[in-house]
């Protein structure tokens, strides 16, 4: 059984259709890429699954729907979601950051801190400062810290690559990659289909509303028309 | 040089209410970024409440540990009951149903408690006490510890506890801390009880020397904003500094320049709410994102 | 044709109405034209998307204009009141200039502390303005009718007839205005600061006139209620008037003028209406009070609703073709 499901969801902004029907899967401790142009539905794709946004059709979490779905009831059910632009708490300090990372954890504990300030050592240079000091890059870093401190089960990541330098983007895809292999799932929207495809071991592609393209990343990033549209050669 | 340092005390004293109630309206327009007209009102009613507690022959810190968890509770029901739909709309709609508030609150307690004004029997005598030769009124020095408690356990209760934590990201990223798991809109509703329950320190502070009836906070109530615009309206900092310095100012101003005396007292924080606003609208400690209410 | 026909009607019902009630509800009528005419005002400037809780204070410069002008220089009352609203308009126009830096909230709490303050200001500057025991007006020669009649009506059922006059002429006046480029102007300006600079509205100009046209009418109802009632005082427009200006304001809102009328009904008659209720005494100020606050409450829970009907009748309303 799939640890995330979505089956033929529906959502729509007021009178305009955003999804119109997808369906994906996650497994425990997969990594699923989700890929296609601005517009397509991949960030509505993402507030489906929080409760961000009305839906109709199935999401399930573990074979069973979520009563209430709402992005609250979701974090409780161990999905952190890291919205596009990072969404830190720019004015409070990276410490309270982290601290509301592991809200649903009943606080954070020092083990947890640790822990997660040994990943990104940067942090625990910068815990006192605010937030909204920090770099692109390092922002990033903290969004990623404090989706970890909540232990999730299903990490949901908008764009992380949006803004920042290559080298940057790398040590994130690596912080990720390491943060699978620990046992998080993890779900990544990315315009930058070639990042995506090497790290993740599902995709699927979007094309407005709807899943065109879906399967192994590997055999993707050989698709001819995924190479022609997405990685440009 | 007695007489001076007399009035500064006595300042900071009315300063001292003036900076609860101010530091109530920042709470919740930090939280909801809404100006809570209705807060002087609410105050009032919390204030008549201790009184009729009082008169049940409850004796004062009971009470008004009372006051305040029932002043609580009902700044939360008004939250989720009456503000949380009208924020779904535009945001004049908002200042305009506090307005609302104000109105009836201040109508509903003329109902049930009539007009008059009445004394209420403060928690501290207003004989003098003596330091280094000068009186002070013991009134003075009470509401003076009341006032700086009250804000430290609020402070506390912002910085070092989770429930401060998740107000605190409730008021910066409302979207994001519910991303996090923090119950946003009962947390809206907590701020609201949290400024209610402050606001009625102020007026049971307040009440010995104003004499309890209806409108009695209302001057208050402009003091109050004062104090938050030259404080700066996100700052909670601003909010008690601004507070401090209105009251000494305001009474050093009735004293010494004899053609404000008692009568243009509101005027000058008329004066000072119009000055702030039109040429520094962030204040002396508030972010510069102030005025796109 | 058919709003005009609604006008006419209501113009007719207004003409017969004193002859056929009691003089004392003539007054409380003549009253409640004082009201129409500043809660027109207001919803002018809600209609520029600015509010103001401090319209009190303008019908104050013109009530108190119109004494001092019918005291001490001599002026026939009836000549005061286009005097008091240029002289409240005028101060509108000073005050809306400043007014365009501040935002919603802050708007509404500069003219809040105004209302609040203004009677302060008259009770000490008093050799001005005669302090706290204010100016009489009864039975000066200035006074058209000696407060004993005029042109073989009663003195109530003249100051009525004085009264609805103006109300008209302005009623008609704001139709007019909001119906034409000035109105849409203003409309574009509430609903889309943005949108209305792209599309090349002097939104500045705009909200100043805004301010000015409402203060104006707000003068003239401060003038014809000192008229009326022949006296004014500091406590005569005290911050509750403004407060309850703004319930019949908001009434009026509702995308129609003619929620102005029912809104100057609803700040006289409250209390009447409230006191059908059981254990409801209207002699005392509690309970009104307290309705007013509630029907306040209510409407804006209702807006959302009543927005979306109300635009659709609005937009209809303001056509050129009546």
């Amino acid at each position: 059984m799939p640890l995330l499901e979505l089956r033929n969801v529906e959502a729509r902004y007021g009178p305009i259709v955003a999804l119109h029907g997808v369906s994906l899967a996650v497994d425990e401790g997969g990594f699923v890429a989700v890929l296609g142009a601005n517009g397509a539905g991949k960030t509505t794709t993402l507030r489906a699954i929080s409760g961000l946004v009305k839906t109709s059709g199935d999401i399930l979490l573990d074979g069973e729907p979520v009563f209430r779905r709402t992005p609250e009831a979701m974090a409780r059910r161990g999905v952190a979601h890291v919205p596009e632009g990072r969404g830190t708490f720019a004015t409070l300090s990276v410490l309270d950051n982290l601290r509301l990372g592991a809200w649903v954890q009943r606080g954070a504990r020092g083990r947890d801190l640790a822990r997660v300030f040994e990943f990104f050592p940067r942090l625990y240079e910068r815990r006192e400062q605010q937030a909204g000091t920090l770099s692109g890059g390092e922002q990033q870093m903290l969004a990623l810290a404090r989706a970890m401190m909540a232990r999730p089960r299903l990490l949901l990541l908008d764009e992380p690559s949006l803004g920042l330098a290559p080298l940057v983007v790398r040590e994130i895809f690596a912080t990720l990659r390491r943060m699978n292999e620990n046992g998080t799932a993890i779900v990544v929207v990315e315009q930058n289909a070639a990042l995506a495809l090497d790290a993740a071991a599902q995709a699927y592609v979007l094309e407005t509303g709807t899943v065109v393209l879906a399967g192994e990343a590997a055999a993707l990033r050989h698709n001819d028309d995924v190479r022609r549209s997405y990685l440009g050669y | 040089m007695a007489n001076f340092l007399q009035q500064v005390v006595s300042g900071l004293a009315s300063g001292g209410i003036y900076g609860s109630l101010a530091l109530a309206l920042v709470i919740i327009y930090r939280s909801t970024g809404v100006l809570n007209f209705a807060q002087g009102e609410l105050a009032t009613l919390s204030t008549f409440v201790c009184l009729a507690l009082l008169d049940h022959g409850w004796s004062f810190w009971p009470a008004f540990a009372a006051t305040l968890a029932l002043s609580f509770a009902g700044g939360l029901v008004l939250q989720r009951t009456v503000v949380r739909p009208a924020q779904r709309g535009p945001q004049i709609g908002v200042v305009i149903l506090t307005i609302g508030l104000l109105i009836a609150v201040n109508g509903l307690t003329t109902w049930i408690w009539g007009g008059a004004a009445r004394q209420f029997p403060g928690p501290f005598s207003t004989a003098p006490i003596h330091v280094g030769g000068v009186a002070f009124s013991k009134q003075d020095l009470g509401v003076i510890a009341v006032s700086l408690v009250t804000v430290a356990l609020v402070g506390l209760l912002f910085s070092r506890t989770k429930l401060g934590l998740g107000l605190r990201a409730t008021a910066v990223n409302p979207n994001e801390a519910r991303l996090v798991g923090v119950p946003v809109g009962w947390l809206l509703g907590v701020g609201w009880g949290l400024a209610a329950a402050i606001g009625a320190v102020a007026g049971v502070m307040a009440a010995p020397s104003l004499f309890l009836e209806p409108n009695m906070m209302q001057a208050v109530l402009l003091y109050a904003f004062a104090a938050a615009v030259l404080g700066g309206m996100d700052s909670p900092l601003g909010a008690v500094v601004g507070g401090l310095i209105l009251g000494v100012l305001l009474n050093l101003l009735g004293t010494y320049v004899h053609w404000v005396g008692g009568e243009l007292r509101l005027a000058a924080a008329l004066a000072v709410i119009l000055g702030v606003l039109l040429v520094r609208p962030s204040g002396l400690f508030g972010s510069r994102s102030v005025t796109r209410a | 044709m058919r709003r005009l026909y609604a006008v006419g009607v209501t113009v007719l019902v207004l003409v017969l109405l004193p002859f056929v009630l009691s003089e004392f509800r003539t007054v409380q009528l003549a009253t409640v034209g004082a009201y129409f005419i500043a809660v027109l005002g207001l919803d002018v400037l809600l209609e520029s998307g600015q509010v103001s809780l401090g319209h009190g204070a303008f019908m104050a410069v013109g009530g108190y204009t119109t004494a001092i002008l019918m005291a001490n220089h001599g002026v026939q009352d009836v000549w005061t009141i286009p005097i008091a609203a240029g002289v409240a308009g005028g101060l509108g126009l000073l005050f809306g200039i400043p007014a365009l830096r501040l935002s919603g909230s802050y708007l509404a709490l500069a003219t809040f502390a105004i209302a609040i303050v203004l009677p302060t200001l008259l009770k000490k500057f008093d050799h001005f303005t005669g302090g706290s025991t204010g100016i009489t007006l009864f039975g000066r020669p200035t006074q058209t009718g000696h407060g004993t009649g005029y042109l073989g009506l009663t003195n109530n059922t003249w100051l009525y007839a004085l009264t609805w006059l103006v109300g008209v002429l302005v009623f008609l006046l704001a139709w007019w205005l909001l119906a034409s480029r000035f109105g849409r102007s203003l409309r574009a300006v509430r609903d889309s600061e943005l949108a209305a600079a792209a599309s090349g509205v002097n939104r500045s100009a705009y909200k100043v006139a805004a301010f000015g046209v409402s203060a104006a009418y707000a003068g003239a109802a401060g003038a014809l209620y000192a008229i009326n009632v022949a006296y004014v005082s500091p406590d005569t427009f005290p911050i509750q008037l403004s407060l309850f200006l703004l319930v019949g304001a908001v009434m009026g809102a509702f995308g129609s003028i003619w929620g102005a009328l029912a809104g100057a009904l609803l700040i006289q008659f409250l209390p009447d209406i409230v006191g059908v209720l059981p254990h409801v005494d209207t002699k005392q100020a509690g309970p009104a009070t307290f309705f007013y606050g509630a029907v306040l409450v209510a409407l804006i829970l209702l807006l959302p609703f009543v927005l979306r009907v109300a635009s659709s009748i609005a937009d209809r309303s303001y056509s050129r073709t009546p």
